[in-house]
């Protein structure tokens, strides 16, 4: 490559870091500005004078719904990456008649329009008594989290070697034993790279967490983000904050352990 | 062979729970709102006295009658296509550049990456201050400020809030299209720096040895490798778009004249806020009909290619 070329990537490549870096650029200066200082002819500057002030307000009205979210998302996230490495397991290495059209079914479920079975399920809750509580929303994201985590898993198990099945199975042991004693301990990084995606999927998601759970008290971060944007009389710098930290959990988690997180993004993608 | 038989069949009962709850979830639930698009449950005191009045096709009748799910529709069309158009042109142009191993670039791509960790809710919330127009051209706001403090005053618009459009495309989706672009680019790129990272070195340094240039590189050699890549992003983003919500819900909702609505606002306020199930599972139906046709082929041709390998 020649020395222009660099140059004119590197431009390039600069400017669209623009583009991705505005909304976050107006999103921090935002929420460090005191109230007074939140008018519309200075949105793009610095704040003069910083502020905690949004932070503080964004963190008293979303407080309760942080500890909703956290409380949703780790259970389901838990336990729908248990289901799927045993799912993955038997679709990988206990492939059975018609195991694939088992797999295509099951797979299907991921890429319905939620809408679609939506009204039928408020009403399955309403039912069983669960409608509008956080368990109902961790039985959904455990059920609707079959297919793609089941997926994930059977991309997993099937790079490693049927070898190594067989080998402990003329060893004596039971299917239980293989799955515990040897799946298991080389499934670390599948369970992370599930685990990353199901848990920013969960904690992000909005539509079932807006129609399940209609009291303000029951509410995930993401629906109180937007009631805050519905109930207040333009507190930018607030509802910036709450932007924030409403990201906050995942950002972390996108920071902390990107590899996997790009690693979860792209066998999420079914290979064609 | 009884060993592998008796393994079969455990296989099968291991994924049986699974499939019972798919089973519920998915295919009965669809059933039961497929039942429902054909009820007369309009209000909620019909659904509560529980009689099953079958009526046809006359919930579909009206939302395709309907001048507002006739727009969504035509949103829903131009959406897709301007969304995956600028995902997959920025995401293979952002792919190629980072493939060049420049230094720092492990940077850039983190950067391009980051808006998929954020919901769509959050990324609407933030987008709709940066589009919203204020009072132009005295007193703008938003993107047009900026316009104005660089002396660009001939850009400033109306955004999410313009009323225009150019035949069925309602101009104020602009605004929408871009935020998902944000969102969604990055994503795209990473798929197809994976594609560009399995392409075999040898391949290209063949073809540079007999003299072809980038360009001819580019088109003739990666991009015929990348297709099955370029239909797995194509049918990633077509049925995002298809069903898309939070983010349109979050930035603009339906807009004014519904300039901004798409199928699922207007099933989500049908259902949830106007108790008319009826009309909304019609509209879910649709929704439904939209991403298969795109989805069981994909998954059709994808397993079947699964099988032979």
């Amino acid at each position: 490559m020649t020395k222009t070329k660099v140059i004119i990537y590197y431009i390039i490549l600069i400017i669209i870091s623009l583009f991705f870096i505005t909304p976050f650029y107006v999103t921090l200066i935002t929420s460090f500005k005191p109230l007074s200082e939140i008018s519309i002819a200075n949105m793009w500057n610095f704040p003069k004078h910083f502020s905690l002030e949004g932070f503080l307000g964004a963190y008293k009205k979303l407080a309760p719904n942080m500890k909703n979210s956290f409380y949703l998302t780790i259970p389901a996230t838990i336990i729908s990456a248990i289901l799927g490495s045993i799912n993955g397991f038997a679709l990988s290495k206990l492939r059975f008649k018609y195991s694939n059209l088992v797999f295509a079914l099951i797979l299907f479920g991921m890429f319905i329009p939620y809408q679609s079975v939506l009204f039928p399920l408020i009403q399955f809750f309403q039912k069983i008594g669960l409608y509008g509580t956080i368990p109902a929303l961790i039985i959904i994201h455990v059920i609707y989290g079959i297919p793609i985590t089941t997926l994930m898993f059977k991309n997993y198990y099937e790079e490693i070697p049927d070898e190594l099945i067989e080998a402990a199975s003329i060893d004596g042991a039971n299917l239980y034993n293989i799955y515990t004693k040897v799946l298991l301990p080389i499934s670390i990084p599948g369970f992370v790279v599930v685990a990353i995606w199901q848990f920013t999927n969960i904690w992000n998601e909005f539509l079932f967490a807006v129609t399940v759970t209609n009291n303000p008290a029951k509410q995930p971060i993401t629906v109180a983000l937007v009631n805050l944007a519905g109930s207040q009389v333009v507190e930018w710098n607030i509802q910036m904050a709450g932007a924030l930290i409403a990201a906050l959990p995942t950002l972390i988690v996108y920071v902390a352990l990107g590899k996997y997180f790009i690693r979860g993004l792209l066998a999420g993608s079914v290979k064609g | 062979m009884s060993v592998q038989r008796r393994k079969s069949k455990i296989g099968f009962f291991i994924i049986l729970p699974s499939l019972i709850l798919i089973g519920i979830f998915v295919y009965y639930f669809i059933f039961w709102t497929i039942r429902t698009s054909f009820s007369d449950w309009n209000s909620f005191s019909k659904l509560l006295r529980g009689i099953y009045n079958f009526v046809g096709f006359r919930n579909y009748q009206r939302i395709f009658l309907d001048q507002r799910f006739q727009t969504d529709l035509w949103n829903t069309l131009f959406f897709t296509l301007f969304f995956i158009a600028g995902s997959i042109g920025l995401g293979l142009f952002l792919a190629n550049i980072i493939d060049k191993g420049l230094k720092g670039s492990r940077f850039f791509q983190s950067l391009f990456l980051f808006p998929m960790a954020i919901a769509f809710v959050v990324t609407g919330t933030v987008w709709s201050w940066i589009f919203a127009p204020g009072n132009i051209p005295k007193d703008p706001q938003g993107i047009n400020l900026l316009f104005k403090n660089i002396g660009l005053e001939k850009l400033q618009w109306l955004w999410y809030t313009s009323s225009e459009s150019i035949g069925h495309f309602n101009l104020a989706l602009i605004p929408v299209i871009i935020a998902a672009i944000w969102q969604m680019s990055g994503y795209i790129m990473a798929m197809y720096l994976a594609g560009l990272k399995a392409i075999p070195n040898e391949i290209l340094e063949a073809a540079r040895v007999d003299g072809a240039n980038e360009r001819y590189i580019f088109w003739k050699i990666k991009m015929p490798l990348l297709k099955p890549i370029t239909l797995s992003t194509m049918i990633v983003l077509g049925h995002v778009s298809l069903k898309i919500f939070d983010l349109i819900y979050a930035m603009t909702g339906s807009g004014p004249n519904n300039v901004t609505d798409v199928p699922a606002i207007y099933m989500f306020e049908l259902t949830f806020r106007s108790n008319r199930y009826a009309l909304g599972s019609a509209i879910s139906v649709i929704m439904l009909l939209m991403v298969a046709v795109i989805i069981i082929p994909y998954l059709y041709s994808s397993l079947r290619k699964g099988v032979s390998s």
